[in-house]
């Protein structure tokens, strides 16, 4: 089992030493206003399906660009704009797995979408947060399939 | 949009327009109530003097599937200073989907001075009205509800098997996808909670977003929504309707237009919703 991605292991140590529920709230709420959506020159819309985060009801699209290195760095397009947990998500995701090593990247499980929200979310918000950590993951393991 | 009351709707004081909670932001008689599904959406900024009610924290039973007691409700309205002379306006995210589910809830325990306003928190933010982050608080107040009634708007799996043998009219406000089973058969989608795809054979599929204007989030016309619901699907004012959906928070929206835009008197919502259904032994499921 790969380890967790450096920076994603970072961020998490820090939401995790939030002391309660709003402070933890109000966290996530600095991360959504991190959020920048994808430049014009990596992708437009109308966006293809392929990147469109499954179940994910604010719309939300990710975008994978190769790196030299081999690595990915990952856009983002939240259409809803009170989409503000998954625009929290992007800005965090984006920081936490661009650049980091594929195979870290693959093995992320969509359980941190918890550790970063709690519990407390709705089945459907659950399912696309989710959704875009799969999908992310998934990304990482085709670039690495297209490696072998 | 026309006027409300233009709107032909059956319980047109229900609905309010952003106009008038504006005017009465400042109204000791009215509790501006926000109900979201998204949880960081209150606390980024929120109409002013408006309490936040969650549906997760604040109506669910803490341990079973099943929405908070009396006391449990009665410790809530103490919570926001609601009596039972205020008036509480809803509102929310998602063209209201939260915010008339929580409507619903409230109205388990009776408690009809209720309203919703209509476009929810999008029109309101897109109107450049005003938010604040300052969380108000306000006296506890006194409040004595009823025990909850499960048997006028809400309705269990038994009954729901009785309402398709007797073949009565359901509604399935789920996407297309859910309510073919398509969706729990395309791998890249988590799973939807449910074992089984497809639907409660009888059920028409009226996806709940029908019956509001896609571009302000306000609810149509009512003869449009008899187009909908009545002309279309076939339903009548006095058939007794199930509305469904995954646990039972999209079918509160339905619920409510039915209710109280169309004026249908028996409409219950099944909150047990497809994710019971789906998982249940040995119930009839249509494709």
């Amino acid at each position: 089992m790969a380890a967790l991605p450096n920076k994603l292991a970072k961020l998490l140590r820090l939401i995790g030493r939030t002391q309660d529920r709003q402070e933890r709230i109000q966290l996530l709420i600095d991360f959504s206003r991190r959020y920048r959506p994808v430049p014009p020159d990596v992708a437009s819309p109308p966006y293809a399906e392929q990147f469109k985060v499954p179940a994910c009801e604010s719309q939300a699209y990710v975008f994978p660009e190769p790196n030299d290195d081999g690595t990915l760095t990952f856009h983002f397009a939240v259409e809803n704009p009170q989409g503000i947990s998954a625009m929290a998500l992007a800005a965090i995701l984006g920081d936490a797995l661009s650049g980091a090593p594929l195979e870290q990247v693959a093995a992320v499980s969509p359980d941190v979408v918890y550790e970063i929200f709690g519990r407390e979310l709705s089945m459907g918000k659950s399912m696309g947060l989710t959704g875009m950590v799969a999908l992310m993951a998934g990304f990482a393991r085709s670039r690495l399939a297209q490696e072998d | 949009m026309s006027d409300i009351a233009d709107r032909g709707y059956a319980n047109p004081e229900v609905l309010v327009s952003t106009d008038w909670v504006a005017a009465h932001l400042d109204d000791p008689a009215i509790r501006i109530v926000e109900s979201n599904e998204d949880p960081l959406l209150y606390s980024s900024g929120h109409m002013p003097g408006a309490v936040e009610v969650d549906w997760t924290r604040d109506l669910n039973h803490p341990l079973r599937r099943d929405y908070l007691e009396r006391d449990g409700f009665e410790t809530l309205m103490r919570r926001i200073g609601v009596t039972s002379d205020t008036t509480v306006v809803f509102y929310g995210d998602k063209t209201n989907w939260w915010a008339t589910y929580a409507f619903w809830v409230f109205q388990l325990f009776g408690h009809d001075r209720a309203k919703v306003m209509d476009g929810g928190r999008l029109k309101w933010e897109r109107e450049g009205r005003p938010l604040t982050t300052d969380v108000p608080t306000y006296p506890a107040a006194a409040y004595r509800a009823p025990d909850r009634d499960d048997t006028r708007i809400r309705v269990f799996r038994d009954e729901v098997l009785a309402h398709v043998r007797a073949n009565l009219p359901l509604v399935d406000v789920r996407s297309p996808e859910e309510f073919s089973g398509e969706r729990l058969h395309m791998p890249a989608y988590p799973n939807e909670g449910a074992l089984r795809g497809g639907h409660i054979p009888g059920a028409a599929n009226v996806p709940w977003a029908r019956a509001v204007n896609a571009e302000d989030g306000t609810f149509k016309l009512a003869a449009q929504l008899r187009a909908i619901y009545q002309d279309e699907v076939g339903l009548r004012r006095d058939d007794d309707v199930i509305a469904y959906c995954r646990i039972g928070e999209r079918s509160s929206h339905t619920w409510f237009v039915l209710t109280h835009l169309l004026g249908f008197p028996r409409v219950r919502n099944y909150d047990g919703s497809w994710t019971e259904w789906g998982n249940l032994v040995n119930v009839p499921i249509e494709k």
